[in-house]
């Protein structure tokens, strides 16, 4: 049995469907994404995962718990980091951690915690005087507090620096080490493709495609990027190389497509044809392109 | 209460309530604002008026009562209860809600209405503090005697602070934000101050004007709390309207609040 199942999920906030048929399942001890661009459903999906909202159709269990009926034990064994949720200005870090455990049967240590997340400085700090990314990790303890077999954190990133935000990625890899299944919601492809086993594609309400990162980038094509600077010469050579799948001209920028091994032909048949290509670099495709080739623009933009 | 689309989940934890009331204890004291409109300010003019106006030391011809015995503590303990009802109240589970801390709770064990029990408790602790510290210096500075039916004053009381708090709790039902709770706030809390004899003391109100106070919850609040300090059972009337306010009023809370 999966941690996690949800099937035919569906969500329609005064007759507009937010979710619209999503299914997927989550293994016990994976960290599984959820991305999809502002508005396709991630949050409302995951508030009917912890029994926040009451779904209007489908089926789902958490732990093998139905949320709808066990609200009370889905509490217990999902710990939840919600979006635009924050403490009171003046309550204290260690405070609000020392509250937090007291709402839990078996609550973990939440002195041990604190250092784990890197906040063994700010044990006294109010809420109010914290940083974007000090609060988001206090976030996440919160949300480790009560010892849960799920962790489920929305839009953990959205909003930091990019030094917070991979200081925040590695605390994720630290709950994943920890034996937690992690439900990682975010409109970040980078974040999702760092840190996520297995990622849900979700689009205007629906799902896309489940898969690994790697997976998912190779459904959409997959493979390798090269770029160089360098005269037309050798166009149409390159073109003809069975492993490119595409080249673009841009006055003398050229960028090839193809499938892993491209960089090697290319640079072969260019050295072939005597020419010397400038500024050369090769890029794999990420999943920002999977997630573009899946559900037709960029992350970026809202739904 | 309830949630938008979810009823609250309650599960017998005396230790949660414990923390979550010391946790809003520690926040409350943390901000003197709130225990210097509450605690403090009734108190001070209670002193002031009373030391520095001559005539609410002379004794009524009629009755032989001066101001600064009943009529000047009571209206201050009324003035604490409304501040805790219509200022602290709802600015503080207005900002709760505005910035998801109910929510945040909602998916704890413990069910967000143990936070709005907690502030309750909380508040009610400060009026008891502020009503027994107005009548306590009272006493010591103005020579005033202690409600003379302690056990109908406590009643009174405790009706009094049930209408106020329920109707607070309307208040931080409908607001959107705290800042707009402090606004709505002062709104309900001047008029029913007005009918609660803060500027125009019951006595002197003309007779329609009494009746009318009569149905406010401030104007029974006021007069049953009089009552009792003079020694008498407050009128069955103002009782009534005090439990009928706080079930009208808590009635519309329950239906209105939202946790988000
Ligand atoms: N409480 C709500 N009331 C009405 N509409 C909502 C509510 N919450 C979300 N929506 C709408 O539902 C859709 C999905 O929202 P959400 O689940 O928050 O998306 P995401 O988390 O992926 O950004 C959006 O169109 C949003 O405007
Ligand atoms: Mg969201």
């Amino acid at each position: 049995m999966e941690i996690i199942e949800i099937t035919g999920l569906r969500k329609a906030y005064g007759g507009r469907a937010a979710v619209d048929g999503v299914s997927f399942t989550v293994r016990e001890g994976e960290v599984f994404g959820v991305v999809g661009r502002n508005g396709a459903g991630k949050t409302t999906t995951i508030e009917c995962l912890c029994g926040l909202r009451t779904p209007d159709g489908g089926t789902l269990t958490v732990t093998g718990l139905d949320p709808r009926t066990d609200r009370a034990e889905v509490r217990r064994r999902v710990g939840v980091q919600l979006q635009d949720c924050s403490l009171p200005d003046r309550l204290r870090v260690g405070e609000a951690l020392d509250l937090y455990a007291s709402f839990y049967d078996r609550p973990a240590d939440w002195r041990s915690l604190l250092e784990e997340v890197g906040l063994g400085s700010k044990r006294d700090t109010p809420f109010a005087k914290l940083s974007g990314g000090q609060r988001q990790r206090l976030s996440i303890a919160l949300a480790l507090v009560g010892a849960p077999r799920v962790a489920v954190l929305d839009e953990l990133t959205t909003g930091l620096d990019p030094l917070a935000r991979r200081e925040t990625w590695s605390l994720i890899e630290q709950v994943r080490r920890r034996g937690v299944t992690v439900v990682l919601v975010t409109h970040f492809m980078e974040e999702a493709e760092r840190l996520c086993d297995r990622v849900a594609v979700i689009d205007r309400g629906r799902v896309t495609a489940v898969d690994t990162p790697a997976g998912l980038v190779a459904r959409a094509g997959g493979g390798q990027r090269v770029r160089f600077r360098g005269g037309p010469g050798a166009d149409e050579v390159l073109r003809a190389l069975p492993e490119v799948t595409s080249l673009s001209r841009e006055g003398d920028m050229v960028t090839v497509a193809g499938q892993d091994g491209v960089l090697l032909a290319v640079t072969t048949a260019l050295a072939a044809c005597q020419i010397v290509p400038a500024e050369l670099q090769s890029e794999r495709a990420t999943l920002d392109d999977a997630f573009l080739a899946l559900t037709g623009r960029p992350a970026a933009d809202p739904a | 209460m309830t949630t938008t689309d979810s009823p609250a989940v309650t599960r017998h934890r005396p230790s949660a309530l414990r923390k979550v009331l010391l946790a809003e204890t520690r926040l409350f004291l943390r901000d003197p604002a709130t225990a210097f409109f509450t605690l403090v300010l009734p108190l001070a003019l209670l002193l002031i008026l009373g030391s520095a106006i001559p005539a609410f030391r002379q004794p009524d011809p009629a009755t032989g009562e001066r101001v600064v015995d009943i009529h000047l503590p009571s209206t201050m303990i009324m003035l604490a209860v409304a501040t805790a009802a219509f200022s602290a109240i709802p600015s503080v589970l207005a900002t709760y809600r505005e910035r998801g801390v109910l929510r945040r709770l909602s998916v704890t064990p413990v069910s967000p209405a143990t936070l709005l029990g907690a502030q309750l408790l909380l508040n009610l602790a400060t009026a008891a503090l502020a009503a027994f510290l107005t009548i306590l210096s009272g006493h010591l500075v103005l020579g005033s005697l202690p409600p003379a039916a302690p056990a109908w004053f406590v009643l009174a009381f405790v009706l009094g602070v049930s209408a106020l708090f329920t109707l607070g709790l309307c208040v931080a039902a409908l607001v959107p934000n705290g800042r707009a709770a402090g606004g709505a706030g002062a709104l309900a809390m001047f008029p029913l101050l007005f009918f609660g004899g803060l500027w125009l003391p019951r006595q002197l109100m003309p007779e329609v004007l009494l009746r009318f106070s009569d149905f406010t919850p401030t104007g029974a609040f006021a007069q049953a709390m009089h009552d009792s300090w003079a020694g008498q059972a407050p009128q069955p009337l103002h009782l009534g309207v005090l439990v009928a306010w706080t079930l009208v009023a808590g009635a519309f809370a329950a239906r209105a609040f939202r946790w988000e």
